[in-house]
């Protein structure tokens, strides 16, 4: 049985809640708007509903800890096309079994849990490093991104501690929103008619007086800190892989 | 012709890429009254240079004019380059203007010596202090301490430094005589020593006191350098040891020497001896993480690390009397000390192991690299086929994996 639902994680609960109540057994669990159909296919589309989705949440609360069920949300955001199955499978194996299982990594979804949050951590650890503000003309220090995963629920944190004194925003280019600090407060943001440029980049045009100038000094540097005999690229590539370095004013030079 | 600042950054950049250290962690810097910058937790690298390594502090010499003439520096007075010097203002505006952009995760400013190491010294927290009480900034910054800095000026320096490091930079004094020969090295162990006990009723204080100020959070760090001297990799890992423990240094950094200079005092070298600088690298993790003592990681009949099997590889080779290791009963320290098993691996085997046996596909799967762990584990009782061979031919087979598609005769 293949269930379709809205691609929220709030739906993802409710899937739970349904499958329980009526004794389904999902073979996978699919965001509707990716969905392709296939011959033979048996479906069946769950509805989001808040009450079902609260229950499910709760419940979940009492049999684990508020970090594995963190580590749930977040792995949820990576958006492989098994998480949500992965996530049933997890949650099926937490309910039947009594007492804590949260760190058996020989069964399968506890490991691949796992897993996935880690390379959701390490994205997140790549956007922490590799976001470049830009300074625009309206006093915003503005970055455009393009992450592997959805991870700007997690990375407003970080940011707002760092640059609490100045107005930024973050906006990733492919799932369209991004987040903005106003000086009080972190907000999700989508723009309408965004002024990119074909390359998702900020228009020069928008860039303040000496914007440019700190991009070279920048780029002056590190070129200078690099050490020419020991150069290894594989090495370097390993650290910084190519799809990061449009946005990146050293290596998009 | 006045030099442009871009112009000084290109100078004072490639100066100061010598000096290996760019880490930025481990101090408590939070971000007060809403100024900028943070320089809790991990450090974080920004980019990596074309050769690998991290860029995490804007790293820079405040000026290249130097008095003294180390063989190994191209900032020597011998040595006929152009000479430049930054201004206060221009590395408070560098380092500002780079940050807010998130390109950096803070500073890291040595000089050359300019009159006298005290005089040098000044200028550089003079710089630290105008970014922490003019411009609100708590990111990192990690200075410099010229060796033979006084007391006073070391007081000041740790309380706007996250970090301070005194560079040992030749392993041994002799040498150091030899290539360096306004240097010794008292110099560095007497503001080294004095750092530490400063440090140390520093902690202890802001146990008992609550308002205690920071003094250099992030602790003390030294570098050497590597391969320009003939000291074995006995002596400098036995150094690193006695540095950890007597002066509890935070980090000591393996700079492989890089021929920069002609020098007749240094050997020529055709390049730098990049791998064993990786070598003494992967050593100096064992003991600092995986509870090697020094004389397990090397001896006196070998005094040099095996260049072509990394060290934890060597140790099992050479105690195989140890292994194998029974990866379901065994205590975790036995467990991390299998090669292909990292940390990470070892955590998650003591983990599930409690729900139950571990088998060989979970170990795989939990992330071990098994091309080397399989000759040294065994799987509750039944030791993996491959653990009976013999060093050299385990380390024959690590070293040279068979390549089926090579088999082929013709
Ligand atoms: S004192 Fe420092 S800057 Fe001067 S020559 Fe020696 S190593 Fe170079």
């Amino acid at each position: 049985m293949k269930i379709l639902y809205d691609g929220s994680f709030d739906g993802l609960m409710s899937v739970v809640f349904d499958c329980y109540e009526q004794k389904m057994v999902p073979t996978a669990i699919i965001k509707m708007h990716k969905y392709q159909p296939e011959m033979f296919d048996q479906v069946q589309t769950v509805e989001t509903n808040a009450e079902k989705t609260k229950r499910v949440i709760d419940g979940l609360h009492k049999k684990m800890t508020s970090n594995a069920f963190n580590q749930l949300f977040k792995a949820f955001h990576s958006e492989f096309d098994d998480i949500e199955l992965t996530i049933f499978n997890y949650i099926r194996l937490v309910i039947s079994t009594k007492g804590y299982i949260g760190t058996d990594y020989r069964q399968e979804p506890i490991l691949r849990i796992k897993q996935v949050v880690k390379m959701m951590n390490r994205e997140i650890h790549r956007m922490h490093a590799f976001v470049r503000f830009q300074l625009t003309v309206d006093g915003i220090y503005a970055a455009t991104v393009n992450p592997d995963f959805d991870v700007m629920p997690f990375i407003g944190e970080h940011f707002r501690k760092r640059y609490a004194d100045q107005l930024w925003l973050i906006y990733d280019v492919q799932r369209d929103y991004g987040i903005y600090y106003d000086m009080q407060k972190l907000q999700t943001i989508h723009i309408e008619n965004p002024e990119w440029t074909a390359n998702k980049k900020i228009k020069d045009s928008l860039l303040a007086d000496k914007e440019k100038s700190f991009q070279n000094m920048w780029q002056q540097y590190f070129s200078s800190t690099s050490i020419a005999e020991r150069k290894n690229m594989k090495l370097h590539l390993q650290h910084v892989p190519k799809r990061y370095w449009k946005y990146l004013p050293e290596k998009s030079a | 012709m006045k030099a442009s600042v871009t112009d000084k950054l290109k100078i004072l950049a490639d100066a100061a890429k010598y000096d290996v250290s760019c880490a930025s962690s481990g101090s408590k810097r939070n971000n007060k009254n809403k100024g900028l910058g943070n320089a809790t937790g991990m450090g974080i690298c920004h980019s990596y240079t074309e050769d690998g390594r991290c860029v995490s502090l804007l790293k820079i010499l405040l000026t290249n004019h130097c008095i003294y003439d180390c063989a190994y520096c191209v900032s020597r007075k011998s040595n006929d380059i152009k000479r430049v010097a930054f201004t206060v203002e221009e590395v408070v505006d560098l380092t500002i203007n780079f940050y807010r952009r998130n390109y950096i995760e803070g500073l890291f400013l040595s000089s050359g010596i300019f009159k006298n190491a005290d005089y040098t010294n000044e200028r550089l927290i003079r710089i630290a202090k105008k970014l922490r009480n003019e411009h609100n900034f708590n990111g990192y910054i990690h200075l410099k301490i010229i060796p033979g800095a006084s007391p006073e000026v070391m007081r000041e320096a740790g309380v706007y430094a996250d970090r301070l490091s005194v560079n040992l930079e030749i392993p041994s004094e002799r040498s150091l005589q030899k290539i360096a020969p306004e240097k010794d090295h008292k110099s560095v162990y007497t503001p080294m020593n004095w750092l530490k006990e400063q440090i140390a009723e520093n902690r202890e204080d802001s146990r008992k006191f609550r308002k205690t100020p920071m003094f250099a959070p992030g602790g003390q760090s030294t570098q050497m350098v590597v391969g320009a001297t003939p000291e074995t990799d006995h002596h400098i890992l036995n150094l690193s040891a006695s540095l950890y423990k007597e002066q509890l240094l935070k980090r000591v950094y393996y700079s492989g020497y890089i021929p920069i200079s002609e020098d007749e005092r240094l050997p020529a070298l055709k390049q730098a001896p990049l791998i064993r600088e990786n070598r003494l690298y992967q050593a100096d993790w064992l003991y600092r993480f995986y509870g090697f003592e020094v004389n397990e990681i090397i001896d006196e009949t070998q005094p040099n690390l095996d260049l072509e099997i990394d060290p934890k590889l060597g140790y099992a080779l050479r105690h195989l009397d140890q292994f194998p290791v029974d990866v379901n009963r065994a205590p975790y320290e036995m467990i991390l000390r299998v090669p292909g098993i990292g940390v990470k691996t070892a955590q998650l085997i003591v983990k599930s192991r409690k729900y139950g046996r571990v088998r060989y596909e979970d170990i795989k799967k939990m992330g071990a690299a098994m091309n080397r762990a399989k000759y040294f584990i065994e799987i509750s009782g039944r030791p993996l086929p491959a653990a009976s061979a013999v060093p050299e031919r385990i380390r024959h087979e690590i070293i040279y994996p068979a390549k089926k598609a090579q088999l082929t005769l013709f």
